[in-house]
């Protein structure tokens, strides 16, 4: 009895398996109703089970799988055709197969439903096509004869496997090996090879055992341990000298490297296997909400470790029903909003930083920071002082604060629902972080991050004041060593940066960053690590580069949490912990990049897909006059100069200096824009170099103010005046320039001149 | 009458305790890896076996002045929830067995703002007990 508890245990969970892929298999088919490979694989679930039911004697399972099978195999023949009542149906008949399992695994028995009606209406489905036949053809599963599987490997070529086939046909008994060799076509090592092979084949099925997941759990301590006692026989056997010992340490080393890899992609698992549940959720949901929702989804196959994908099963499962039900407009609405009647959700995956990033991006209704201010400010969560110095993101996520979301009333006001600050909390247990940015009418974006706690990242040692820390090589774009008095290290405004190949690259001084400055700042040379984050780059300057390795992540404690510049800990050869940089987080904190992917608005109409990343890319903020402040996209600028103001020479009405051995023109940029007010008389003029389609212009400004990242522009769109728009940077209304613009306004011909190959490239 | 184990050590001349279930073993100072921008009392982290381990400096949790130079520190190894954290401590004691009736409130004057951390206090024939609240002892506040 003991025996048959085990095989209906067995049993139990593999259908449960099952039945997930079927669901998946079932919505996708509806999007490609005669795909053979998708009706093969369904049909062949239903059939396992009904299987198994019939030995274990489970009646009602058997006959329910029973009518479905006959309905699929009409389906899989050709001879029906997929509708939408059939794959209804059919879904029906999964959450059918489900209950009876369910009741099987509480009690034992299968409990007292009745399917009888749902039987019924499989049998009609299956008879309302072609003449239905008594029984069907199950294809038995072939395995490629050993003919074919020495071509595939080379062993031979089709030509030599005919003839000997053809020598079988007229008489030859030897099996086909036998005359391949004696053809003198292939060797017997193939052959036997070929026969292994076919076996494998055979019995591909049972290639898969279940592990239990605390045996792997232990697996990757000992491993763990293993490692580290490699790392010291290895430093051992170097000292000792004996070459025996050497050698073998070396194996050793190759070998627990192999293990360690092994060990842990053991447990890793792609996270479709979470996605392929929501098709069917997104279906049914979509269904009940009276909505037509196409999910796509990008990086399906990107892996996590078991552990951390079970623990975002239930966020990303919320945060999909909130974009269907809340995001998503009912049709009508979206058709009057000009948009495609059919909603999309895109569920996005990818490795960064080593972290793993996940996106849920709807293109609903968005969400309007207006009402979840004013919605924040009535439940008391903010005060009026703290909502003015909220930028608009900010504001928006104000849903993920408790008791937010638990206000009834805020999925009417916000279009958001309820229990968002669950999410939040939960993804944070496993050292994740969500952010949202959403566009009134054009959609949210859900932005989740979680850690890769088990997994190997390559990554690059740096030694910084003494100490070591790792950086994900994920980033790392290429190294610059600087000797001398830190050559070509500039300072705007108190932000270091550093130009690189026409560019300029933002510095972080890694000792500074984290308050661990040698007191003794004297060093004869710089390294740069330069780093890219999303779409920008910067610039880390630490004391050495050490190694290039492999690192095993391993968690910080609870305590570290806060210290939002970490992403984990590793062990390192010798023994000691080194620290991993969470490089996106130090940017953020040094201010060199967004704290985000940044939502494109679209209220800017005329800013085409081309100049997207120059909406949040860092700033040069800039005086003009007494009363402007201005801002210019830091990648347009490649040079700071100042001229003495004598140099000027005129050209017409032109201004130009000599500037390198080329022309440069000058924009008074005081005279551009009006009201700027009369401008400091100087004998320098400050000059900002910008190069822009193709050609250099130099923009007259007054003083340098700092560099900044701009998630710009904030409001309005005045068209036509050079600017893209307004912010507030550091407490003043800061205008973005535009440059194109500014330099059409200044001198009208510049795009004209026939130096210039392409108009509006710029 | 109920009698507890108690693991023992000693802070700048203080006599602390923890029940005995809670230490999984006791080390030799471990080095350890500074971590910049940690809140103070969070002294490093050290490799236990492959595991990466947050040493907390007790002296530092408790506001007790700087070790002695040169004076090296234990590190007890106790476990809070799933997690294991070191505390450094100066020397280690034996185990002892208290009897529950000999517990009391920990005096007022003691340990200044760090009392909170004091569950109460055992009545030793030669010295008195402090009861280490281990869990707020490791609990720490970020660095501002």
């Amino acid at each position: 009895m003991e025996d048959l508890d085990e095989i209906i245990a067995e049993f139990l969970v593999e259908s449960h398996e099952n039945l997930d892929q079927l669901d998946g298999d079932l919505v996708a088919l509806e999007q490609d109703p005669t795909s053979r490979e998708l009706l093969g694989r369904i049909f062949r679930t239903i059939h396992t089970i009904k299987g198994t039911t019939g030995f274990l004697e489970f009646g009602r399972l058997e006959a329910l799988t029973h009518a479905g099978e006959n309905l699929l195999s009409k389906l899989r023949d050709g001879e029906l055709g997929l509708s939408a009542e059939i794959t209804g149906v059919l879904l029906t008949m999964v959450d059918a197969i489900r209950s009876l399992l369910a009741a099987i695994e509480s009690t034992g028995q299968e409990g007292e439903a009745d399917h009888t009606e749902l039987i019924a209406t499989l049998t009609r489905l299956q008879q309302g096509g072609a003449a239905a036949t008594a029984g069907r053809h199950e294809q038995p599963e072939t395995s490629s004869p050993v003919g074919e599987v020495i071509v595939e490997h080379g062993g031979a070529t089709e030509d030599d496997v005919s003839l000997a086939v053809t020598a079988q046909d007229v008489g030859d008994t030897r099996p086909i090996g036998e005359i391949l060799v004696s053809q003198g076509s292939t060797t017997s090592g193939e052959v036997s090879l070929a026969l292994e092979v076919q076996a494998e084949r055979r019995s591909v099925a049972d290639g898969n055992i279940r592990v239990d997941v605390d045996r792997l759990d232990s697996l990757m301590r000992l491993m763990g341990e293993l490692v580290l006692t490699r790392n010291e026989s290895v430093a051992h056997a170097a000292a000792a000298g004996d070459a025996a010992l050497v050698r073998a340490s070396a194996r050793l080393n190759h070998i627990t490297s192999e293990l360690q890899e092994v060990v842990l992609r053991m447990r890793m698992q792609p996270i479709d296997t979470v996605w392929s549940k929501l098709r069917r959720f997104v279906r049914d949901l979509g269904a009940t909400c009276g909505k037509t929702v196409r999910l796509e989804m990008e990086g399906r196959e990107t892996e996590l470790d078991k552990t951390i994908l079970e623990a975002v099963k239930d966020p990303l499962t919320h945060l999909v029903r909130n974009a269907v039900d809340h995001g998503i407009e009912a049709p009508q609405d979206r058709l009057a909003a000009g948009k495609d009647e059919q909603g999309l959700l895109l569920l996005r995956a990818f490795h960064e930083g080593g972290q793993v990033n996940i996106e849920i991006q709807d293109d609903g209704a968005g969400m309007d920071p207006a009402l979840v201010a004013a919605k924040a400010l009535e439940l008391g969560l903010v005060s009026a002082e703290e909502l003015a110095r909220m930028n608009e993101r900010e504001i928006i996520n104000l849903i993920f604060l408790p008791g937010f979301s638990t206000a009834a009333t805020v999925t009417n006001v916000s279009g958001r629902g309820v229990g968002m600050d669950v999410v939040k909390s939960n993804l944070e247990k496993i050292g994740g972080a969500i952010d949202v940015r959403s566009a009134i009418g054009a959609g949210t974006t859900f932005h989740v991050k979680i850690p890769l706690t088990l997994a190997i990242i390559p990554a690059l040692t740096v030694g910084c004041a003494g100490d070591r820390y790792a950086i994900p090589t994920v980033n790392l774009v290429q190294l610059v060593r600087l000797e001398g008095e830190q050559a070509g290290i500039e300072l705007i405004a108190g932000t270091p940066v550093y130009r690189l190949r026409g560019s300029l690259l933002p510095l972080i001084y890694l000792d500074r960053e984290l308050g661990v400055s040698d007191p003794d700042p004297e060093r004869d040379s710089v390294l740069i690590v330069v780093l890219q984050v999303e779409d920008r780059r910067f610039g880390v300057a630490v004391d050495a580069v050490l190694d290039s390795q492999e690192i095993v992540v391993k968690p910080l404690s609870s305590q570290l949490e806060q210290v939002a510049v970490y992403a984990g800990a590793t062990i390192l050869g010798d023994g000691s912990v080194a620290l991993i940089l969470d490089v996106l987080a130090l940017a953020q904190r040094a201010n060199v990049v967004a704290t985000g992917r940044e939502l494109a608005r679209d209220t800017a109409d005329h800013v085409d897909a081309d100049d997207r990343p120059e909406t949040r890319s860092a700033l040069l903020v800039a005086s003009v006059g007494q009363a402007r402040q201005v801002a210019i996209p830091l990648d347009r600028v490649t040079r700071l100069e100042e001229f003495p103001a004598a140099s000027v020479e005129y050209v017409g009405s032109r201004e130009l200096v000599q500037y390198g051995g080329e022309i440069l023109p000058l924009v008074r940029l005081t005279r551009l824009l009006e009201g700027a007010g009369p401008r400091a008389d100087s004998d320098v003029l400050s000059v900002v170099v910008c190069s822009s389609g193709g050609r250099a212009v130099g923009l007259v400004v007054d003083a340098i103010l700092d560099i900044v990242e701009g998630g710009l522009p904030g409001h309005g769109n005045l068209s036509g005046d050079g600017l893209l728009g307004t912010a507030v940077v550091q407490h003043r209304i800061t205008e973005l320039l535009d440059l194109e613009e500014i330099i059409r306004k200044a001198d009208p011909r510049f795009y004209d001149a026939p130096a210039v190959p392409a108009e509006g490239r710029a | 009458m109920s009698v507890a184990q108690l693991s023992t050590f000693s802070v700048d001349g203080y006599l602390f305790g923890v029940e005995v279930a809670m230490v999984q073993e006791v080390i030799r100072y471990q080095p350890m890896t500074r971590v910049p921008l940690a809140p103070a009392a969070l002294v490093g982290l050290i490799n236990l076996r492959g595991q990466v381990i947050t040493a907390v400096d007790l002296r530092h949790r408790l506001g007790l002045g700087d070790r002695a130079a040169g004076a090296l520190p234990m590190d007890v190894i106790v476990r809070t929830g799933d997690s294991l954290v070191s505390l450094l401590v100066d020397r280690i004691g034996d185990v002892v067995e208290v009897a529950e009736d000999a517990f009391e409130a920990p005096p007022e004057t003691l340990l200044g703002s760090a009392r909170e951390l004091i569950r109460g206090a055992y009545k030793l024939d030669d010295a008195l007990l402090l009861l280490l609240d281990v869990r707020g002892a490791v609990e720490l506040q970020p660095a501002g």
